[in-house]
């Protein structure tokens, strides 16, 4: 008949859905002989991670929501009750919040991962642009779920966050008002965050889904940067990589369960603990530490608009990154200035993290603005001129013969000899 | 050298990939038990945080004092959110109920095991309709009781007696009884 799929599989029952609806073929396509490069380090299975993480906050965050009231009055009470009478309600909240934090870390890894082996270069800058929409929608559901338990915190968290709007000239103080459903945050805002923060994970897993398609046409990037060039260049996705990916998430998990069992308010902060009150500001007011690089460059600047538009352009920069870095080369093995740049730039992040922790003043002000400036410098000034000035170092022939060798004395290339795809695969 | 050491190692992976095929079983069922048993324990609190939480649980017990119900009367107290009938029987309705023959009844069952003894004038039963959980009528005077003086319920026209006891379909069960204990002359505690 015309239109069904030639099932191969042997199993009666999978074969009838599989002839009618070929998804057990395509998951044996795309996760189970899907050639995938077989140099990978422990870096690539952040992806894995990130997915989890997800699968987690939606699990915990659905049985969360059935003890959850969206009121003013009641949602710092109903948190309560979550912690103190609902069954396990105590492990749902830490794991959800801690998995917040825990999803955040796994994102900057995968994040820094793809910017030190070139993930992002053709032909993966779809794939690269996906992630950081990903990466954006994320901190909108984050910020959005922090404002639920209606502590002093996300109170005051909301306030400031929903007024950066309001830098916006001529119509920002009417986008304000409209964010809030009033004119302050209350329980209109708390009502349609709440819709939000459920909603915003389901749309992200829909973009995880085009990002994985993407993924899936160009292939995975890998260490050391080059194009696979044969089969033996590969290893099916499973066993090889589910088992590597198995390691890595029983490894997230202990460090998750450590956070949850023996510091699971560690990231909190205490004033959240205070029922919101919209007449008396904490004294000391910082977002969740995901949030720091960009709060510090928010207050690098001394001009409302100006903090603004500097903040969303430090994400914003990174959608037009594939085109930024004119270097051909992707992995940073082969790029010996951008090796240390990269590093120089991580250092920027963290400082500028460690910055946005502290109160505006004094040294913390210098120090965000040098980290702020290189943040802007490294994208804009120096992987343009990078991509030019720099001389990589010699790319492998491919995958599977990965040490260079020098060219003989009579010049021309010939085959590698046998021992010397050997001795690599000893080390790794 | 390196030729023989990489030609080893090709083989000891055919070796166990093909022909030792009991290990690679044994690996895949611990592997598999391992995430079913983890999956499971993540699973059972999210699971569990769905049963009645403690404060639901802290208001599973009343107490109702039945002094104020005169002979003839019923009330309706709330337990666990459902219809807790409390009734005051006359002495008419207690020698109907204790007269009736086991044989004529639906759910067979004696007055005597759905009252305290000695203190068969009250009769507590929980106020659901045993077939789709309607709330029966007769607790008021003014209320259709049905043909055998209890309760009926406007449903489907199921019937109770003045035991509780269904006498007309169809309900296929008496109405349930709460765990109850008399702590005073005139008050139960229920629960």
């Amino acid at each position: 008949m015309a239109g069904l799929h030639k099932s191969e599989f042997e199993n009666p029952v999978v074969n009838w859905i599989d002839t009618r609806m070929p998804i057990f073929t395509m998951m044996q396509k795309e996760y189970g002989s899907f050639p995938t490069p077989k140099n990978f380090n422990y870096f690539w299975n952040f992806g894995a991670l990130a997915m989890i993480s997800l699968a987690i906050m939606i699990a915990t965050g659905v049985f969360l929501a059935m003890n959850y009231t969206a009121h003013t009055t009641l949602a710092f009470d109903s948190v309560e009750r979550i912690m103190r009478d609902v069954n396990y309600g105590w492990l749902l909240r830490y794991v959800h919040a801690n998995g917040a934090s825990m999803f955040f870390i796994v994102v900057y890894i995968h994040i820094f991962r793809a910017m030190y082996y070139g993930s992002y270069k053709a032909p993966r800058e779809l794939l690269f642009m996906l992630g950081v929409v990903i990466f954006l929608m994320m901190m909108a559901t984050a910020f959005m779920g922090y404002v639920l338990p209606w502590g002093q915190m996300s109170y005051w968290g909301a306030t400031v966050i929903t007024n950066l709007f309001s830098a916006i000239p001529v119509v920002g103080e009417s986008i304000v008002t409209w964010l809030w459903g009033g004119f302050s945050v209350d329980n209109p805002t708390l009502n349609r965050f709440y819709s939000l923060h459920y909603l915003m994970p389901f749309m992200i897993t829909g973009v995880v889904f085009l990002h994985i398609v993407a993924l899936h046409i160009t292939g995975s990037n890998n260490p050391l940067g080059i194009d696979v060039k044969s089969p033996q260049d590969t290893l099916p996705f499973h066993p090889y990589y589910t088992a590597k990916d198995s390691i890595g998430i029983c490894v997230y998990l202990l460090v998750f369960a450590c956070i949850v069992f023996f510091a699971p308010n560690w990231l909190n902060h205490p004033d959240n603990s205070i029922p919101a009150n919209p007449l008396v500001t904490p004294a000391h007011i910082v977002p969740e530490w995901y949030f720091l690089p960009f709060y510090a460059i928010l207050r690098s600047v001394p001009n409302k608009l100006g903090g603004v538009i500097l903040m969303f352009s430090s994400i914003a920069v990174l959608f037009f990154l594939p085109w930024l870095d004119t270097s051909p080369v992707r992995s940073s093995r082969f790029r010996p200035i951008y090796k240390q740049l990269i590093l120089v730039m991580v250092a920027s992040f963290l400082v500028l993290g460690y910055v946005g922790g502290k109160p505006p003043e004094g040294i913390y002000v210098v120090l965000g603005r040098v980290a702020t400036a290189y943040w802007f410098l490294h994208f804009l000034v120096l992987l343009p001129i990078l991509g030019k000035l720099e001389k990589p170092l010699p790319l492998p022939e491919s995958i599977s013969r990965p040490v260079v060798r020098r060219p003989p004395p009579g010049g021309g290339g010939g085959p590698l000899p046998q021992g010397a795809t050997a001795k690599p695969m000893e080390k790794s | 050298m390196a030729d023989t050491a990489s030609a080893t190692v090709r083989s000891a992976i055919t070796t166990v990939g093909v022909a030792d095929p009991t290990k690679r079983d044994m690996l895949k069922l611990v592997t598999g038990s391992a995430v079913a048993i983890g999956v499971g324990a993540l699973a059972w609190p999210l699971v569990d945080s769905m049963n009645p939480a403690k404060d639901v649980l802290a208001l599973s017990s009343i107490e109702v004092d039945l002094a104020p119900i005169q002979e003839g009367q019923a009330i309706t107290a709330v337990w666990r959110g459902k219809p807790i009938f409390l009734r005051n029987r006359t002495a008419q309705e207690v020698k109907e109920a204790e007269g009736t023959p086991l044989n004529q009844l639906i759910d067979p069952q004696s007055d005597a095991d759905r009252v305290k003894p000695g203190k068969e004038k009250w009769l507590v039963v929980i106020g659901i309709c045993t077939h789709l959980g309607c709330v029966p009528l007769g607790n008021k005077t003014s209320d259709p009781r049905g043909d055998f003086g209890g309760w009926f319920c406007p449903c489907h026209g199921s019937q109770y007696d003045t035991s509780g006891r269904v006498r007309h379909g169809p309900a296929p069960a008496n109405l349930g009884l709460p765990p109850y204990a008399f702590i005073g002359d005139t008050k139960i505690k229920i629960g």
